[in-house]
């Protein structure tokens, strides 16, 4: 079932002739002509939970912001810098007009007059594509004063950032939205109360907002018979990494994961074995092979110590090592640290430092305990979770691969020349 | 084991062996009288600052507007930005430093981005990132990086050439990609992702790629 790639690589779809041809804008018609109660009734009614990666329902999201005439704001975030994610990108890109309707349906929801779309630096060739759909919308009368008649005036700006995949924190996000540096606020208050500007704010991904139509054509109830009962409607996947055929597939939650890893996007390269793969980006603990039998929904990724995240699978083959994948990892993180909290600024960089010696040669059995502990102490104490995308991904590779892990350091060690460790009487431990 | 860059110093932050001049006092917002700012620059940033309920947001769109100017964040840019906002350099070499397109030192025109995060050196990334500068040798035209998840995984091992997006690339690809910039060819232009379609319609087409 197609909705949100419906037509995807039809010509000119990012234009907005084409757009409305495929029944554009006839959802904004429909929900505008309804309150705003009723459109929050049925954003409820279909269960949509956030594709960004934390998986909150939307349309309780959206009752948090209060009633009451101050300035409310709708921030989309397509800050998408999560290594394995690409979906946000191809809705963008190829389908600008899904997302803008949906922005200013959610809008009228939340009672928001002003909207932004903060957009990742490095997606500049997106953000031109945005930057004309909104000036299209315009000039059709679907944003700015009292669209299509009614009372609801909604302006709408696309912001670039400059690269920091800290911002795609919510909160980071407002403060580089500010004009300040990406760092994350202390929570509570919740954007909800206090967000952009101190004023209420509805934050949601590109794909749960570019859904936002597709729920109110079919209605609430109607969409969420797709999918699972906790996990509704459709997702794209984000496929990458070891397979035949990496690239955007959108599914039905619940699907098994391996009809998405073998089946569409045609399983590991001739000769090659699925070592293990993570399931929601980079940030999600790895699963293994047996996992992939799973139901690919909010669930039952859980329940397999993971998450569904972002929707992001990463596929990684038996030739890979596994400590290369974990410094590449922690390397990222510790560079993409914003610094604020000490746990995750001096946690990563020490767990690319103790990676870095494993490689060299000059670890013994005894770092990896070590390490998994500096991983237990990040988790939970920073005020955003970037940290915890490290240490989560890290002890579950830990965990898995212990092995492999314990094999690699004796083998630098032989290789370095430094030999056997001296064995500690367990004593002293 | 990563060499750290240090300076002659000793330590890894410019300046550090500089000591502070307290009797100076600190750098306050430029003097419009004494600050020439390019025109077109002036009229980016005003726009920009008009599109926000508070001025500051426009930071990080002025400092890219100006690091356009001139090649990268330098002090002279930063005064320009800071006088036309009515902000201080300070606060805005602060917003400099922490975004990674923004340069705070002089670099070369054309930035060749090659992502070297997992989706991508899962395919060779690391090799790619050395054909490449190897490619370019040391010519003072190209900022080239080895950058963090692009947001194109699908065309792994991918690079971003000025932000246009070329993939998936082989070792073999990176002397076409140097020679093209300097001919000022589009890039690679069988390999740029715009010309692509989604995965999922490939495959529901049953085609093979």
């Amino acid at each position: 079932m197609k909705l949100l790639f419906d037509h995807v690589d039809e010509p000119g779809l990012a234009g907005i002739d084409v757009y409305q041809r495929h029944g554009g804008y006839a959802s904004l018609r429909k929900a505008i002509a309804m309150t705003r109660e009723e459109v929050l009734e049925q954003l409820n009614a279909s269960g949509l939970r956030g594709r960004g990666g934390a998986g909150f329902q939307m349309g309780k999201k959206a009752s948090f912001l209060p009633h009451g005439d101050m300035d409310k704001y709708l921030v989309c975030n397509a800050d998408e810098s999560e290594p394995g994610a690409f979906k946000d990108r191809e809705l963008m890109q190829k389908n600008p007009h899904q997302l803008v309707e949906g922005i200013v349906i959610g809008a009228f929801a939340a009672g928001a007059n002003r909207a932004f779309i903060f957009i990742r630096g490095e997606y500049d060739f997106v953000a031109d594509i945005l930057d004309t759909a909104v000036a299209e919308a315009e000039q059709a009368g679907f944003l700015g004063e009292r669209i299509l008649g009614s009372e609801h005036s909604l302006s709408l700006v696309v912001h670039r950032g400059a690269g920091a995949y800290i911002c795609g924190e919510e909160t980071a996000l407002l403060d580089a939205l500010e004009g300040k540096r990406g760092n994350p606020r202390l929570k509570p208050p919740f954007p909800a109360n206090q967000g952009l500007y101190q004023g209420p704010t509805l934050i949601n991904n590109v794909e749960t907002l570019a859904t936002v139509p597709h729920i109110i054509r079919l209605g609430g109830e109607e969409y969420a018979k797709i999918g699972t009962e906790g996990s509704t409607g459709t997702k794209v996947v984000s496929i990458s990494g070891n397979v035949r055929r990496p690239g955007n597939y959108e599914i039905e939650l619940g699907i098994p994961a391996r009809e998405i890893v073998c089946g569409l996007a045609g399983g590991p390269p001739e000769g090659e074995e699925i070592k293990c793969w993570f399931p929601g980006g980079s940030s999600s603990p790895v699963l293994l092979p047996e996992h992939l039998d799973l139901p690919y929904d909010f669930e039952s990724m859980a329940e397999a110590g993971s998450m569904l995240g972002s929707g992001s699978i990463i596929v990684v083959g038996d030739s890979v090592k596994i400590v290369d994948v974990a410094l590449k990892l922690a390397n990222f993180y510790r560079h993409e640290s914003c610094g604020k909290c000490t746990p995750c600024r001096e946690g990563t960089n020490w767990t690319v430092k103790m990676l870095e010696r494993i490689d060299r040669g000059e670890a013994t059995p005894m770092d990896l305990e070590i390490m998994a502990g500096v991983q237990q102490q990040i988790i939970g104490n920073c005020l955003c979770v970037l940290g915890d995308s490290m240490a989560m991904p890290l002890g579950s590779m830990i965990k898995h691969f212990r092995a492999e892990f314990e094999a690699h350091i004796d083998a630098a060690r032989a290789a370095s020349g430094l030999g056997a460790p001296v064995q500690v009487p367990e004593a002293v431990i | 084991m990563t060499a750290v860059k240090r300076f002659a110093h000793g330590s890894r932050i410019p300046g550090w062996d500089e000591a502070v001049d307290l009797s100076k006092d600190p750098a306050r917002v430029p003097d419009p009288a004494t600050t020439p700012v390019p025109a077109g620059l002036r009229a980016t940033i005003e726009a920009a600052m008009g599109r926000y309920p508070d001025r500051r947001s426009a930071a990080i769109p002025a400092l890219r507007a100006a690091q356009a100017e001139h090649g990268w964040c330098s002090p002279e840019a930063i005064d320009q930005v800071a006088c036309v906002m009515g902000l201080t350099p300070g606060y805005l070499a602060a917003i400099a430093t922490f975004y990674d397109m923004l340069e705070t030192t002089p670099v070369g025109r054309t930035d060749v981005y090659v992502c070297t995060n997992i989706s991508c050196s899962l395919r060779g990334a690391d090799a790619l990132f050395d054909a490449v500068r190897n490619a370019a040798g040391d010519d003072p035209e190209f900022n080239i990086r080895a950058f963090e998840c692009l947001g194109a995984c699908d065309i792994a091992p991918m690079a971003s050439v000025n932000g246009v997006y070329v993939g998936p690339l082989e070792p073999e690809d990176a002397p076409q990609l140097i020679d093209d910039v300097r001919n000022g060819r589009p890039v690679l232009e069988a390999k740029q992702l715009t010309r692509r379609r989604a995965a999922d319609t490939v495959q529901a087409e049953g085609e093979d790629r």
